[in-house]
């Protein structure tokens, strides 16, 4: 049983109350995605559960022991950091030896482990290398191997990926997920990029103001947002939020509509609009429509080979099935 | 720089500068050539001409040059010590939050700003003097003999002054550096299981190798010739006298002008190898 459990764990500093009292079950060998705006506590939570910060009230929970006032080094969990935070005086060698050399294991278990790490994260040919010498990628894997020879319970990563350029993010994405099946650790993972946590995740955490907002699978989350702040944010492009005469015929405050789920014709619709900028990605191309109807322009998204022109007239009807229907305080209307 | 045409305006801006050190250096090290191949007695027939080496050879065969060498690299080597490893403890303390951080700050930084005859008399006259100084006072409060600090112990009393002085010099320094570490890098030592100890030792002491250097590398440089704090203590007496005191005595006290230039020229190729070897590490440091 390595599983790790919130209880009514709240954080202050001072006098603000950056995570209100909240609970949270993380289970043996999940991946867990904690997803959110920057600022909304999240980076707080990971490093209460390392225990780099001192949570104010509640308990923290490893392995149903309570951990809350445990030191970090003896909790059995190995962190990712943002800035990788390899020791720059270090060979890589030495680098990924640390945590062993902390631990006072003996010199030739510390190569065997190092070894195994380096191979497994294509590493061995830069153990001898200064971090200063390698890569973002690559230090970004030195951390990773640092993190995996302590043979943790649990890993933490907080935004590992926020460093890299687009390109290397997407590998180094599959790479961790890839890390994650062979062995089938408890991860929690800590980003801003809903992509990434729609991707990797067994189950997604959303949180805004320290509030988790929803639990779920991605799919879940996708499929029914609990409120309108997880449907804006899960979803890539944005779900299109409407109000007014248009919600209130469907007997809601607000409703919801992702672009996938609207079709487009230049012959008849439900909505009338005006094409405006379009963004063509080739499989898909996503148009912005200017409604009469509503105060912001409807993202569209249309087969790539559709070709509309800016300025032309369009008719839109959104798929019924996948209306989401929300009420006057947010909250999902079923 | 960018083009043939603002390298040489470039060169032209920077002249005037470089003239005018040229100048500075130049003139007063030729002079002090000139003197040290010369019998030069101000008071005692003045300029008696050539003698070649004659000065050279009779600085170092003095029977005080060795002891002034020995006495300059001690109170070097003293002041380092006690600087560099107090400046580390001061520094870590004045990194940790605090309340009055600001003050405390400029409180520990203030030694700087006194000039070093004023400190050498505050030392002599406030705390040493063996009837009425401060710790006179205090060596009786617990009943013991006032040490006579600048002649019983004069050498201790010349490295505390010194490295009183320098102190927050080396303190500055290595509190930048420390500020300078990535948090990140500590707590993930924390994670990886360091203790504050280990922290210190494969984490900060790493990072602070280079402060160091640069700390160690230009005291070096002022603390060779250091002059008013043994001026105003012991004037060179109790075995106090450094080869800069010893080079004052022979050309002001013995008015030999020309034996005192030879210890200059002697002075000046040690100040040299020092500053090689400091444009050396420092000049490496800073690339890196």
């Amino acid at each position: 049983m390595k599983q790790i459990q919130l209880r009514q764990v709240s954080k202050s500093f001072g006098d603000v109350e950056v995570i209100p009292p909240l609970d949270l079950e993380i289970e043996d060998g999940e991946f867990v995605v904690f997803v959110g705006p920057s600022g909304c506590g999240k980076s707080t939570l990971l490093r209460l559960i390392a225990g780099l910060e001192d949570v104010t009230s509640g308990q923290v929970l490893i392995d149903g022991a309570d951990a809350t006032a445990i030191p970090p080094a003896r909790r059995g969990l190995a962190m990712v950091f943002q800035s990788y935070a390899l020791y720059p005086h270090m060979s890589v060698r030495r680098n990924i030896a640390f945590p062993l050399r902390m631990a006072g294991l003996d010199r030739a278990e510390q190569e065997r482990r190092v070894d195994e790490a380096a191979k497994v994260l294509n590493l061995t040919e830069y153990l001898d290398r200064r971090p200063g010498q390698l890569s973002g990628g690559q230090r970004q894997r030195v951390a990773i191997g640092r993190a995996i020879v302590r043979e943790p319970t649990a890993f933490l990563f907080d935004e590992p990926l926020s460093n890299l350029d687009a390109a290397l993010r997407v590998g180094m994405r599959l790479e961790i997920s890839e890390l994650h099946k062979r062995l089938s650790t408890t991860m929690i993972y800590v980003t801003h990029d809903q992509v990434e946590a729609m991707t990797m995740a067994d189950k997604i955490v959303v949180l805004q103001h320290g509030v988790i907002e929803q639990v779920g699978s991605p799919l879940e989350l996708y499929r029914a947002p609990r409120n309108t702040f997880v449907a804006g944010f899960i979803g890539s492009p944005r779900m299109n939020l409407l109000e007014g005469a248009e919600a209130a015929r469907h007997k809601a405050h607000t409703i919801g509509i992702r672009p996938e789920h609207i079709a487009i014709s230049t012959r008849k619709g439900d909505w009338q609009g005006v094409v405006g900028v379009s963004e063509h990605l080739g499989s898909d191309t996503f148009f912005h429509i200017n409604c009469p109807d509503f105060a912001a322009p409807l993202t569209v998204r249309a087969d790539g080979e559709l070709d509309l022109s800016y300025g032309s007239t369009v008719f839109l009807t959104p798929d019924l099935a996948h209306l989401h229907r929300f009420d006057d305080n947010g909250l999902r209307l079923t | 720089m960018a083009t043939q045409h603002s390298q040489s305006v470039a060169r032209m801006m920077m002249a005037p500068a470089v003239i005018l050190l040229l100048g500075w250096m130049l003139v007063p090290l030729t002079m002090t050539l000139f003197f040290s191949f010369k019998k030069y007695l101000p008071l005692r027939g003045g300029d008696l001409g050539w003698v070649g080496f004659d000065n050279y050879v009779r600085f170092v065969s003095s029977s005080s040059f060795w002891p002034a060498v020995a006495t300059t690299l001690i109170i070097v080597g003293g002041v380092l010590v006690i600087t560099v490893l107090l400046g580390i403890a001061l520094a870590l303390l004045l990194d940790q939050p605090m309340w009055g951080q600001g003050v405390v700050r400029i409180l520990v930084i203030a030694p700087f700003f006194v000039m070093p005859t004023v400190s050498g008399l505050v030392w002599k006259n406030m705390f040493m003097d063996p009837v009425n100084g401060f710790f006179a006072h205090l060596w009786r409060f617990f009943g013991a003999e006032p040490i006579q600090w600048l002649s019983h112990a004069s050498m201790p009393s010349l490295v505390m002054i010194v490295s009183w002085q320098w102190l927050p010099f080396a303190t500055l320094i290595l509190l930048t550096a420390i500020q300078s570490l990535d948090t990140e890098q500590l707590e993930a030592a924390e994670m990886d299981g360091a203790r504050p100890l280990g922290r210190f030792w494969f984490i900060i002491l790493p990072h602070l190798a280079r402060a160091i250097t640069v700390v160690i590398l230009i005291q070096t440089i002022f603390l060779l010739s250091i002059f008013a704090e043994i001026f105003v203590t012991t004037a060179g007496a109790f075995g106090t006298k450094t080869l800069t005191y010893l080079i004052f005595q022979r050309v002001l006290e013995s008015q030999n002008v020309g034996l005192g230039s030879a210890g200059g020229v002697y002075a000046i190729i040690l100040a040299n190898i020092v500053a090689v070897f400091l444009l050396r590490v420092v000049g490496k440091n800073l690339d890196a």
